[in-house]
Protein backbone atom coordinates (compact mmCIF):
# COMPACT_ATOMS: atom_id res chain seq x y z
CA UNK A 1 0.00 0.00 0.00
CA UNK A 2 2.63 2.79 1.06
CA UNK A 3 4.92 1.19 -1.69
CA UNK A 4 2.09 2.18 -4.11
CA UNK A 5 1.81 5.57 -2.68
CA UNK A 6 5.18 6.22 -2.72
CA UNK A 7 5.72 5.39 -6.84
CA UNK A 8 2.04 7.25 -7.14
CA UNK A 9 4.66 10.27 -5.58
CA UNK A 10 7.31 9.74 -7.75
CA UNK A 11 4.79 9.41 -10.79
CA UNK A 12 3.86 12.57 -10.00
CA UNK A 13 6.81 14.11 -9.55
CA UNK A 14 7.51 13.20 -12.92
CA UNK A 15 4.76 14.64 -14.18
CA UNK A 16 5.08 18.21 -12.99
CA UNK A 17 6.42 21.00 -15.03
CA UNK A 18 8.93 21.49 -12.18
CA UNK A 19 10.48 18.28 -13.02
CA UNK A 20 10.52 18.42 -16.71
CA UNK A 21 11.97 21.84 -16.73
CA UNK A 22 14.71 20.58 -14.84
CA UNK A 23 15.47 17.49 -15.64
CA UNK A 24 13.46 17.57 -19.18
CA UNK A 25 13.44 13.60 -19.51
CA UNK A 26 10.92 12.60 -16.77
CA UNK A 27 12.15 10.14 -14.46
CA UNK A 28 14.46 7.85 -16.12
CA UNK A 29 13.65 4.47 -16.75
CA UNK A 30 15.34 2.91 -19.54
CA UNK A 31 19.03 3.15 -20.38
CA UNK A 32 18.06 5.55 -23.30
CA UNK A 33 15.91 7.76 -20.64
CA UNK A 34 19.07 7.43 -18.13
CA UNK A 35 21.47 8.98 -20.94
CA UNK A 36 19.76 11.63 -21.45
CA UNK A 37 18.93 12.76 -18.36
CA UNK A 38 22.62 12.63 -17.51
CA UNK A 39 23.41 14.76 -20.92
CA UNK A 40 20.75 17.41 -20.42
CA UNK A 41 22.34 18.05 -17.13
CA UNK A 42 24.99 20.45 -16.66
CA UNK A 43 26.24 19.10 -13.54
CA UNK A 44 25.76 15.19 -14.46
CA UNK A 45 27.00 15.68 -18.29
CA UNK A 46 30.52 16.44 -16.63
CA UNK A 47 30.32 12.83 -15.44
CA UNK A 48 30.72 10.11 -18.41
CA UNK A 49 26.93 8.64 -18.94
CA UNK A 50 28.46 5.15 -18.59
CA UNK A 51 32.38 3.78 -18.10
CA UNK A 52 34.06 0.73 -18.64
CA UNK A 53 34.31 -0.94 -15.22
CA UNK A 54 38.16 -1.33 -15.25
CA UNK A 55 39.09 1.92 -16.08
CA UNK A 56 37.95 2.81 -12.35
CA UNK A 57 40.08 0.01 -10.91
CA UNK A 58 42.48 1.97 -7.99
CA UNK A 59 45.41 -0.33 -8.48
CA UNK A 60 45.57 1.82 -11.81
CA UNK A 61 43.95 5.05 -11.32
CA UNK A 62 45.26 5.23 -7.97
CA UNK A 63 41.81 7.82 -8.04
CA UNK A 64 44.49 10.50 -7.60
CA UNK A 65 43.09 12.90 -10.05
CA UNK A 66 39.62 12.44 -8.60
CA UNK A 67 41.03 13.29 -5.21
CA UNK A 68 43.09 16.52 -6.63
CA UNK A 69 39.92 18.00 -7.99
CA UNK A 70 37.98 16.79 -4.72
CA UNK A 71 40.87 18.57 -3.03
CA UNK A 72 40.91 21.54 -4.80
CA UNK A 73 36.97 21.88 -3.83
CA UNK A 74 37.82 21.75 -0.28
CA UNK A 75 40.59 24.52 -0.93
CA UNK A 76 37.74 26.51 -2.65
CA UNK A 77 35.12 26.32 -0.07
CA UNK A 78 37.24 26.63 2.91
CA UNK A 79 39.54 29.43 1.29
CA UNK A 80 36.10 31.24 0.24
CA UNK A 81 34.94 30.80 4.42
CA UNK A 82 38.45 32.32 4.96
CA UNK A 83 38.01 35.34 3.39
CA UNK A 84 35.44 36.25 5.33
CA UNK A 85 37.67 37.07 8.51
CA UNK A 86 40.95 37.53 7.08
CA UNK A 87 41.92 41.23 5.81
CA UNK A 88 45.25 40.94 3.62
CA UNK A 89 47.03 44.01 4.97
CA UNK A 90 49.99 44.72 6.93
CA UNK A 91 48.61 45.62 10.34
CA UNK A 92 45.61 43.19 10.12
CA UNK A 93 46.71 40.04 8.42
CA UNK A 94 48.80 38.35 10.80
CA UNK A 95 46.56 38.90 13.95
CA UNK A 96 43.22 38.02 11.92
CA UNK A 97 45.40 35.04 11.24
CA UNK A 98 45.49 34.21 14.85
CA UNK A 99 41.90 34.81 15.17
CA UNK A 100 41.04 32.78 12.90
CA UNK A 101 42.72 29.53 14.93
CA UNK A 102 41.77 30.64 18.44
CA UNK A 103 38.17 33.22 18.33
CA UNK A 104 36.45 32.19 14.99
CA UNK A 105 33.72 29.55 15.22
CA UNK A 106 35.12 26.32 13.84
CA UNK A 107 39.00 26.91 14.60
CA UNK A 108 39.89 24.25 12.15
CA UNK A 109 39.12 26.11 8.79
CA UNK A 110 42.65 27.37 8.44
CA UNK A 111 43.84 24.34 9.50
CA UNK A 112 41.91 22.73 6.65
CA UNK A 113 43.39 25.09 4.33
CA UNK A 114 46.30 24.40 4.91
CA UNK A 115 46.38 20.75 4.92
CA UNK A 116 44.48 20.43 2.42
CA UNK A 117 47.17 22.45 0.33
CA UNK A 118 49.91 20.15 1.15
CA UNK A 119 47.63 16.98 -0.05
CA UNK A 120 46.76 18.99 -3.27
CA UNK A 121 50.45 19.15 -4.29
CA UNK A 122 51.17 15.64 -3.36
CA UNK A 123 48.47 14.32 -5.24
CA UNK A 124 48.81 16.59 -8.40
CA UNK A 125 52.50 14.58 -7.98
CA UNK A 126 51.35 11.37 -7.45
CA UNK A 127 48.82 11.69 -10.67
CA UNK A 128 51.23 12.65 -12.98
CA UNK A 129 53.70 10.03 -11.63
CA UNK A 130 50.59 7.86 -12.07
CA UNK A 131 50.14 8.82 -15.78
CA UNK A 132 53.93 8.65 -16.93
CA UNK A 133 54.20 4.89 -15.48
CA UNK A 134 51.56 4.04 -17.25
CA UNK A 135 52.00 5.65 -20.32
CA UNK A 136 49.02 7.83 -20.34
CA UNK A 137 51.08 10.84 -21.84
CA UNK A 138 51.11 9.11 -25.23
CA UNK A 139 49.46 9.99 -28.36
CA UNK A 140 46.50 10.95 -28.40
CA UNK A 141 47.17 12.24 -24.98
CA UNK A 142 50.19 14.45 -24.94
CA UNK A 143 48.06 17.71 -25.65
CA UNK A 144 46.28 16.57 -21.83
CA UNK A 145 49.53 16.02 -20.58
CA UNK A 146 50.70 19.69 -21.37
CA UNK A 147 47.53 21.24 -20.08
CA UNK A 148 48.55 18.89 -16.70
CA UNK A 149 52.14 20.56 -16.28
CA UNK A 150 50.89 23.82 -16.70
CA UNK A 151 48.02 22.85 -13.89
CA UNK A 152 51.23 21.78 -11.70
CA UNK A 153 52.69 24.93 -11.86
CA UNK A 154 49.49 26.81 -11.30
CA UNK A 155 49.11 24.25 -8.27
CA UNK A 156 52.35 25.53 -7.10
CA UNK A 157 52.21 29.33 -7.44
CA UNK A 158 48.76 29.17 -5.69
CA UNK A 159 50.71 27.45 -2.86
CA UNK A 160 53.19 29.85 -3.04
CA UNK A 161 50.94 32.68 -3.24
CA UNK A 162 49.23 31.81 -0.14
CA UNK A 163 52.31 31.10 1.55
CA UNK A 164 52.80 35.10 2.30
CA UNK A 165 49.22 35.50 3.29
CA UNK A 166 49.73 34.59 7.04
CA UNK A 167 52.55 37.48 7.30
CA UNK A 168 54.20 35.87 9.90
CA UNK A 169 58.25 35.96 9.92
CA UNK A 170 58.37 32.57 7.86
CA UNK A 171 55.87 33.80 4.93
CA UNK A 172 57.47 37.19 4.39
CA UNK A 173 60.87 35.46 4.48
CA UNK A 174 60.56 32.53 1.97
CA UNK A 175 58.49 34.98 -0.41
CA UNK A 176 61.36 37.12 -0.21
CA UNK A 177 64.01 34.34 -1.04
CA UNK A 178 61.16 33.18 -3.63
CA UNK A 179 61.06 36.43 -5.16
CA UNK A 180 64.62 37.01 -5.18
CA UNK A 181 65.34 33.90 -7.90
CA UNK A 182 63.11 35.75 -10.17
CA UNK A 183 65.64 38.19 -10.07
CA UNK A 184 67.80 35.51 -12.61
CA UNK A 185 64.72 34.86 -14.35
CA UNK A 186 66.52 35.30 -18.06
CA UNK A 187 65.99 38.82 -19.78
CA UNK A 188 62.98 39.24 -17.70
CA UNK A 189 65.34 39.57 -13.99
CA UNK A 190 67.77 42.34 -13.92
CA UNK A 191 69.99 39.58 -12.90
CA UNK A 192 69.23 36.97 -15.33
CA UNK A 193 71.29 36.53 -18.38
CA UNK A 194 70.22 38.12 -21.13
CA UNK A 195 69.32 41.02 -18.82
CA UNK A 196 72.07 43.55 -19.78
CA UNK A 197 71.51 42.88 -23.70
CA UNK A 198 67.84 44.92 -23.63
CA UNK A 199 69.55 48.42 -23.66
CA UNK A 200 69.73 51.06 -25.44
CA UNK A 201 72.72 52.94 -24.50
CA UNK A 202 73.12 53.76 -21.01
CA UNK A 203 69.65 52.76 -20.93
CA UNK A 204 68.76 49.62 -19.19
CA UNK A 205 65.43 48.43 -20.11
CA UNK A 206 65.44 45.90 -17.11
CA UNK A 207 66.66 47.18 -14.11
CA UNK A 208 65.71 46.74 -10.44
CA UNK A 209 62.81 48.56 -10.46
CA UNK A 210 61.43 47.50 -13.27
CA UNK A 211 62.27 43.65 -13.92
CA UNK A 212 59.89 40.68 -13.23
CA UNK A 213 60.48 40.85 -9.61
CA UNK A 214 59.31 44.33 -9.16
CA UNK A 215 56.19 43.24 -10.95
CA UNK A 216 55.39 40.49 -9.03
CA UNK A 217 56.38 42.16 -5.34
CA UNK A 218 54.87 45.54 -6.64
CA UNK A 219 57.78 46.85 -4.98
CA UNK A 220 61.15 46.44 -3.99
CA UNK A 221 60.40 44.00 -1.02
CA UNK A 222 58.22 42.18 0.52
CA UNK A 223 55.72 44.95 1.73
CA UNK A 224 51.75 46.24 2.25
CA UNK A 225 52.02 45.95 -1.91
CA UNK A 226 53.44 42.37 -2.13
CA UNK A 227 50.64 41.54 0.34
CA UNK A 228 47.61 42.48 -1.44
CA UNK A 229 49.16 41.37 -4.83
CA UNK A 230 49.71 37.84 -3.90
CA UNK A 231 46.34 37.79 -2.00
CA UNK A 232 44.58 38.85 -5.38
CA UNK A 233 46.58 36.30 -7.12
CA UNK A 234 45.99 33.37 -4.74
CA UNK A 235 42.04 34.14 -4.45
CA UNK A 236 41.26 35.35 -8.12
CA UNK A 237 43.95 35.20 -10.70
CA UNK A 238 45.29 31.65 -10.21
CA UNK A 239 41.97 30.16 -9.38
CA UNK A 240 40.25 31.45 -12.35
CA UNK A 241 42.92 30.08 -14.50
CA UNK A 242 43.14 27.06 -13.17
CA UNK A 243 39.47 26.84 -13.61
CA UNK A 244 39.40 27.13 -17.47
CA UNK A 245 42.26 24.91 -17.58
CA UNK A 246 40.89 22.24 -15.30
CA UNK A 247 37.86 22.11 -17.56
CA UNK A 248 40.15 21.82 -20.87
CA UNK A 249 41.79 19.04 -18.88
CA UNK A 250 38.53 17.01 -18.08
CA UNK A 251 37.16 17.98 -21.00
CA UNK A 252 39.68 16.48 -22.97
CA UNK A 253 40.12 13.29 -20.81
CA UNK A 254 36.70 12.37 -22.04
CA UNK A 255 37.19 12.97 -25.78
CA UNK A 256 40.36 11.18 -25.39
CA UNK A 257 38.76 7.91 -24.41
CA UNK A 258 37.94 8.11 -20.88
CA UNK A 259 40.52 8.06 -18.03
CA UNK A 260 42.44 4.71 -18.63
CA UNK A 261 40.25 3.63 -21.28
CA UNK A 262 41.84 3.04 -24.68
CA UNK A 263 41.50 5.73 -27.24
CA UNK B 1 12.22 -15.85 -5.06
CA UNK B 2 14.60 -12.77 -5.87
CA UNK B 3 13.22 -13.97 -9.67
CA UNK B 4 9.86 -12.83 -8.35
CA UNK B 5 11.29 -9.77 -6.56
CA UNK B 6 12.77 -8.56 -9.94
CA UNK B 7 9.34 -9.38 -11.95
CA UNK B 8 7.68 -7.22 -9.59
CA UNK B 9 9.97 -4.59 -10.08
CA UNK B 10 9.96 -4.33 -14.05
CA UNK B 11 5.76 -4.35 -13.62
CA UNK B 12 5.95 -0.81 -11.26
CA UNK B 13 8.76 -0.09 -13.87
CA UNK B 14 6.74 -0.58 -17.54
CA UNK B 15 3.98 1.09 -15.86
CA UNK B 16 5.72 4.27 -14.93
CA UNK B 17 7.48 4.36 -18.16
CA UNK B 18 4.81 4.38 -20.44
CA UNK B 19 2.87 6.97 -17.97
CA UNK B 20 0.14 4.55 -17.87
CA UNK B 21 -1.27 2.09 -15.15
CA UNK B 22 -0.01 -1.30 -15.59
CA UNK B 23 -2.16 -3.98 -17.50
CA UNK B 24 -1.76 -7.88 -17.17
CA UNK B 25 -0.20 -8.06 -20.66
CA UNK B 26 2.55 -5.31 -20.79
CA UNK B 27 4.35 -6.04 -17.37
CA UNK B 28 4.91 -10.07 -18.97
CA UNK B 29 6.17 -8.53 -21.55
CA UNK B 30 8.36 -6.67 -19.77
CA UNK B 31 9.08 -9.22 -17.81
CA UNK B 32 10.66 -11.78 -20.41
CA UNK B 33 12.44 -8.55 -21.76
CA UNK B 34 14.19 -7.82 -18.46
CA UNK B 35 15.33 -11.11 -17.61
CA UNK B 36 16.05 -11.86 -21.58
CA UNK B 37 18.62 -8.79 -20.75
CA UNK B 38 19.49 -10.05 -17.08
CA UNK B 39 20.67 -13.60 -19.03
CA UNK B 40 22.19 -11.96 -21.83
CA UNK B 41 24.29 -9.71 -19.44
CA UNK B 42 25.60 -13.14 -17.26
CA UNK B 43 27.41 -14.07 -20.02
CA UNK B 44 29.02 -10.59 -20.58
CA UNK B 45 29.82 -10.39 -16.90
CA UNK B 46 28.29 -6.56 -16.21
CA UNK B 47 26.97 -5.55 -12.96
CA UNK B 48 24.33 -7.69 -12.32
CA UNK B 49 26.30 -10.55 -12.14
CA UNK B 50 27.99 -9.74 -8.90
CA UNK B 51 25.49 -7.51 -6.88
CA UNK B 52 22.05 -8.53 -6.25
CA UNK B 53 19.64 -5.40 -7.09
CA UNK B 54 18.57 -5.43 -3.89
CA UNK B 55 21.80 -5.21 -2.03
CA UNK B 56 22.71 -2.54 -4.36
CA UNK B 57 19.47 -0.58 -3.27
CA UNK B 58 20.62 -1.45 0.10
CA UNK B 59 24.22 -0.19 -0.54
CA UNK B 60 22.78 2.50 -2.23
CA UNK B 61 20.60 3.63 0.70
CA UNK B 62 23.05 3.57 3.50
CA UNK B 63 25.41 5.57 1.08
CA UNK B 64 22.69 8.36 0.62
CA UNK B 65 21.81 8.70 4.16
CA UNK B 66 25.42 8.96 5.13
CA UNK B 67 26.26 11.73 2.08
CA UNK B 68 22.86 13.63 3.72
CA UNK B 69 24.34 13.50 7.39
CA UNK B 70 27.50 14.24 6.13
CA UNK B 71 26.39 17.57 3.81
CA UNK B 72 23.72 18.55 6.75
CA UNK B 73 26.74 18.82 8.94
CA UNK B 74 28.99 20.54 7.01
CA UNK B 75 25.99 23.41 5.88
CA UNK B 76 25.33 23.12 9.61
CA UNK B 77 29.39 23.88 10.33
CA UNK B 78 29.45 26.63 7.61
CA UNK B 79 26.14 28.39 8.74
CA UNK B 80 27.94 28.48 12.89
CA UNK B 81 31.30 29.75 10.88
CA UNK B 82 29.28 32.94 9.86
CA UNK B 83 28.30 33.97 13.60
CA UNK B 84 31.78 35.36 15.00
CA UNK B 85 32.46 34.58 18.50
CA UNK B 86 34.16 38.02 18.93
CA UNK B 87 33.19 41.35 17.72
CA UNK B 88 35.41 43.95 16.68
CA UNK B 89 32.81 46.70 17.70
CA UNK B 90 32.67 49.23 20.65
CA UNK B 91 30.66 47.38 23.57
CA UNK B 92 26.88 48.02 24.07
CA UNK B 93 27.35 48.74 27.75
CA UNK B 94 30.32 51.50 28.77
CA UNK B 95 30.75 54.46 31.12
CA UNK B 96 30.82 57.76 30.11
CA UNK B 97 32.21 60.40 32.83
CA UNK B 98 30.95 61.78 35.89
CA UNK B 99 27.50 64.12 36.28
CA UNK B 100 29.93 66.77 36.93
CA UNK B 101 31.51 66.49 33.35
CA UNK B 102 27.73 67.51 31.72
CA UNK B 103 26.62 71.28 31.61
CA UNK B 104 22.73 71.73 32.51
CA UNK B 105 21.22 72.83 29.28
CA UNK B 106 23.21 71.16 26.87
CA UNK B 107 23.63 68.62 24.40
CA UNK B 108 26.87 66.78 25.10
CA UNK B 109 28.39 65.58 21.50
CA UNK B 110 31.58 63.93 22.39
CA UNK B 111 30.29 60.21 22.31
CA UNK B 112 28.45 60.60 19.13
CA UNK B 113 31.21 59.01 16.75
CA UNK B 114 32.36 56.11 19.19
CA UNK B 115 28.97 55.15 21.18
CA UNK B 116 26.28 56.30 18.86
CA UNK B 117 24.68 58.88 21.66
CA UNK B 118 24.09 62.29 22.87
CA UNK B 119 24.50 63.16 26.33
CA UNK B 120 21.56 65.36 27.26
CA UNK B 121 21.66 67.05 30.68
CA UNK B 122 18.60 69.05 31.76
CA UNK B 123 18.25 70.76 35.00
CA UNK B 124 16.65 67.86 36.75
CA UNK B 125 18.02 64.36 35.37
CA UNK B 126 20.60 63.39 32.69
CA UNK B 127 19.42 61.39 29.55
CA UNK B 128 21.25 58.98 26.68
CA UNK B 129 19.67 59.67 23.38
CA UNK B 130 20.47 57.52 20.23
CA UNK B 131 21.61 59.19 17.53
CA UNK B 132 19.64 56.94 14.92
CA UNK B 133 17.24 59.11 13.18
CA UNK B 134 13.91 57.13 13.09
CA UNK B 135 13.21 57.62 9.50
CA UNK B 136 15.91 55.59 7.88
CA UNK B 137 18.30 55.07 10.08
CA UNK B 138 20.68 58.07 9.16
CA UNK B 139 22.52 60.26 11.71
CA UNK B 140 21.24 63.32 12.14
CA UNK B 141 23.83 66.64 13.52
CA UNK B 142 23.19 68.79 16.56
CA UNK B 143 22.20 72.51 15.39
CA UNK B 144 23.39 74.74 17.91
CA UNK B 145 21.85 77.74 16.74
CA UNK B 146 18.81 76.37 16.17
CA UNK B 147 18.56 73.86 19.21
CA UNK B 148 17.56 70.68 17.04
CA UNK B 149 18.57 67.81 15.91
CA UNK B 150 18.33 68.19 11.75
CA UNK B 151 18.90 64.86 9.82
CA UNK B 152 20.88 65.85 6.73
CA UNK B 153 18.79 62.48 5.11
CA UNK B 154 15.44 63.55 4.59
CA UNK B 155 15.10 66.19 6.76
CA UNK B 156 13.67 65.34 9.81
CA UNK B 157 13.58 67.58 12.74
CA UNK B 158 13.59 66.58 16.75
CA UNK B 159 13.78 68.75 19.82
CA UNK B 160 16.59 68.74 22.44
CA UNK B 161 14.10 66.24 24.41
CA UNK B 162 14.09 64.01 21.38
CA UNK B 163 10.57 64.12 20.15
CA UNK B 164 10.28 65.02 16.42
CA UNK B 165 8.26 68.11 15.31
CA UNK B 166 9.29 67.85 11.94
CA UNK B 167 10.36 65.92 8.57
CA UNK B 168 9.46 62.37 7.63
CA UNK B 169 10.14 61.07 10.78
CA UNK B 170 7.50 58.81 12.58
CA UNK B 171 8.71 58.66 16.19
CA UNK B 172 10.82 60.48 18.59
CA UNK B 173 14.41 59.40 18.80
CA UNK B 174 15.21 56.58 21.48
CA UNK B 175 16.88 56.56 25.20
CA UNK B 176 18.87 53.82 26.19
CA UNK B 177 19.48 52.76 29.82
CA UNK B 178 21.54 55.31 31.98
CA UNK B 179 22.29 54.71 35.56
CA UNK B 180 25.95 55.66 38.19
CA UNK B 181 28.21 52.98 38.83
CA UNK B 182 29.55 52.35 42.04
CA UNK B 183 32.50 54.56 41.28
CA UNK B 184 30.54 57.28 40.81
CA UNK B 185 30.78 57.35 37.09
CA UNK B 186 27.64 56.91 34.40
CA UNK B 187 27.34 54.15 33.01
CA UNK B 188 25.29 54.22 29.80
CA UNK B 189 23.84 49.97 28.03
CA UNK B 190 22.98 50.26 24.86
CA UNK B 191 20.87 47.04 24.68
CA UNK B 192 17.97 48.41 27.08
CA UNK B 193 15.72 51.33 24.66
CA UNK B 194 13.34 53.20 26.14
CA UNK B 195 10.48 54.49 23.37
CA UNK B 196 8.41 57.99 24.02
CA UNK B 197 5.54 56.86 22.23
CA UNK B 198 5.36 53.65 24.15
CA UNK B 199 5.27 55.91 27.45
CA UNK B 200 9.17 54.49 28.45
CA UNK B 201 10.33 57.47 29.10
CA UNK B 202 8.59 57.62 32.50
CA UNK B 203 11.28 54.23 33.43
CA UNK B 204 13.12 55.29 36.10
CA UNK B 205 15.89 53.54 34.16
CA UNK B 206 15.62 55.85 31.33
CA UNK B 207 17.03 58.77 32.77
CA UNK B 208 19.61 59.90 36.07
CA UNK B 209 18.64 62.08 37.93
CA UNK B 210 21.15 64.48 39.73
Amino acid sequence: MSDKKKSNIFQQLGKSQVWKSIIRSGIPRTRRQRMMSVLNSLFLHLHPVRLPRHAVKLRFTWCMGGLTFFLFLVLTISGILLMFYYRPTVEYAYTDMIDLGEQVPLGIMREIHRWGAHAMVITVWLHMFRVFMTGSYKPPREFNWAVGVILLLITLLLSFTGYLLPWDQLAIWAITVGANMARATPFLGHEGPGAALLALGDINFVHIGSDVKFALLGGRFVGEAALLRFYVLHCIGLPFIIMILMAVHFWRIRKDGGISGPT
Amino acid sequence: MIMNEEGKKEQTVSGNELGQDSTPTKPTLKEKVGKKEASASIGKGTFEEEISRRSFFSWLTIAWITFSIATGAFFTMILRFMFPNVLFEPPQSFKVGYPKDYTVGQVDVRWKRKHGIWMVRNPEYIYALSTICTHLGCTPNWLLNEQKFKCPCHGSGFRKSGINFEGPAPRPLERFKILLADDGRILVDKTKIFQYEKGQWNDPESYLVV
